[in-house]
């Protein structure tokens, strides 16, 4: 199976899609392109639910959990990593615009050759000693997260032949409910590599694609020092009580 | 006020084991604790064969129904129980927490499935053995059977399958 099987694929489903006249807002979980979702996607439609009880509710972190210096994935060794050093910054919120405080997100990314500390990496590129491309942190009162980090590899992998992931930063957030729960990717502006990956393009709506991209924000660039990135994160689900509604109305 | 569009989702991809497992994610209690009980169970996909790569996290009150809103669920001091854990699957596909059961009425623990190759997270329920079947969320009765847990002689076992025919009912929440 080689690339122009897998794109053509990909653009069957997307013609598909733009014809049908719906508009989809998630990833899809049935994407045979994506050779590894074949057996493990639920074919039965999700039972819709009201949230009730625990699932009102999320996980507490806090300073217990996570130190401060785990923010920043650049001075987790003795020396500099390879690669362009860069800040990713922005908002989580929920669907109304109210920030997610104080809670948990957790990023891992490859290093600036593509290549995963996992021992499951096979890509014969070089580890780097100073890099581990694990990081945490508590977002801000106003919702915002902040990491140091380096710029990740585009990577190959084994869904057909010449597979290349697009750049990209692994990200795991909390809300403020259970439902909220979001495992996403986080992706670079301008890729080459965006029309080719079945992972990406899982998400069939385009400007749904879109809020995965990051933004290169310059007033985030430190002089000689590093570049600047803004990805703000949206977290839907239901929301938590009548009354909090009443006051954010 | 605006309604901004959700971030959708992506696959955990098969390179989180060096990132989210953690020492004691899966021990929301000591295992000695003689008030401990096992969650545990398989993840399996639509041959039915074992994921090996999947990340489950566990979300649960207290034995009396209570909510627990407290941190150290990255630091546990093996006093504070926080209701939240995250296990990842073995070899054979296995997850086990050691936690507590859970209170509510009815009692349920929250789980939320990951993977290589799924492409969103999943949610679903664990309901204790003998929840009364109008307790349970109006699912088609030949399904029921896959948000119960069964009971062991140390706990309670719960696999997910995937995909298939006896596939786990995943839930999706309503919005206003
Ligand atoms: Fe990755």
């Amino acid at each position: 199976m080689d690339q122009a099987a897998i794109s053509g694929e990909i653009e069957a489903i997307a013609e598909a899609y733009q014809s049908s006249g719906a508009v989809e807002t998630d990833v899809r979980l049935d994407y045979p392109p994506y050779r590894s979702s074949i057996l493990r996607h639920p074919t039965k439609a999700p039972h819709q639910v009201d949230p009730e009880g625990i699932e009102l509710w999320a996980p507490v972190f806090g300073h217990q959990d996570v130190d401060p210096f785990e923010a920043d994935l650049t001075i987790q060794h003795r020396g500099e990593p390879l690669g362009e050093r860069m800040r990713v910054t922005g908002r989580v919120t929920d669907g109304d615009g109210r920030p997610v405080r104080h809670q948990l997100v957790e990023i891992w990314q490859a290093n600036a050759g593509g290549r995963y500390i996992h021992q499951r990496d096979q890509h014969p590129a070089a580890l780097d000693p100073n890099f581990t491309g694990m990081g945490r942190c508590l977002t801000d009162s106003d919702g915002f997260y902040r990491f140091t980090t380096i710029k990740p590899g585009p990577y190959p992998w084994r869904n057909h032949h010449n597979a290349w992931r697009p750049a990209h930063i692994h990200f795991s957030l909390f809300g403020s409910e259970f439902t909220q729960r979001l495992v996403t990717q986080m992706y670079f502006p301008g890729d080459p590599l965006f029309a080719l990956d079945p992972i990406y393009q899982a998400i069939t709506d385009r400007a749904a694609r879109d809020r995965l991209v990051a933004t290169y924000d310059h007033d985030l660039t430190q002089h000689e020092w590093s570049l600047g990135f803004r990805w703000d994160v949206v977290l839907t689900g239901s929301h938590r009580t009548p009354l909090e509604e009443d006051h954010a109305a | 006020m605006t309604t901004l569009a959700p971030t959708p989702g992506q696959t955990v991809g098969p390179f989180f084991g060096f990132a989210l497992p953690y020492d004691a994610g899966s021990e929301l209690v000591p295992p000695t604790r003689p008030d401990a009980v096992r969650l545990h169970g398989r993840v399996l996909d639509g041959h039915g064969d074992p994921v090996p790569d999947a990340l489950l996290e566990l979300w649960q009150p207290g034995p009396d129904g209570r909510v627990v809103q407290r941190q150290g669920s990255f630091a546990r001091d093996s006093y504070t129980f926080t209701g939240w854990g995250r296990a990842a699957t073995d070899r054979t596909g296995r997850y086990r927490f050691s936690t507590l059961r859970p209170g509510g009425t009815p009692p349920y623990f929250a789980i939320t499935v990951l993977a290589r190759g799924l492409l969103d997270r999943l949610f679903t329920r664990a309901y204790l053995p003998g929840t009364l079947d109008d307790r349970l969320p109006d699912v088609p009765a030949e399904r029921r059977h896959t948000i119960v847990a069964e009971a062991d002689d140390r706990g309670f076992v719960f696999d997910i399958r995937l995909q298939g025919e006896d596939e786990t009912v995943f839930f999706s929440y309503t919005q206003d």
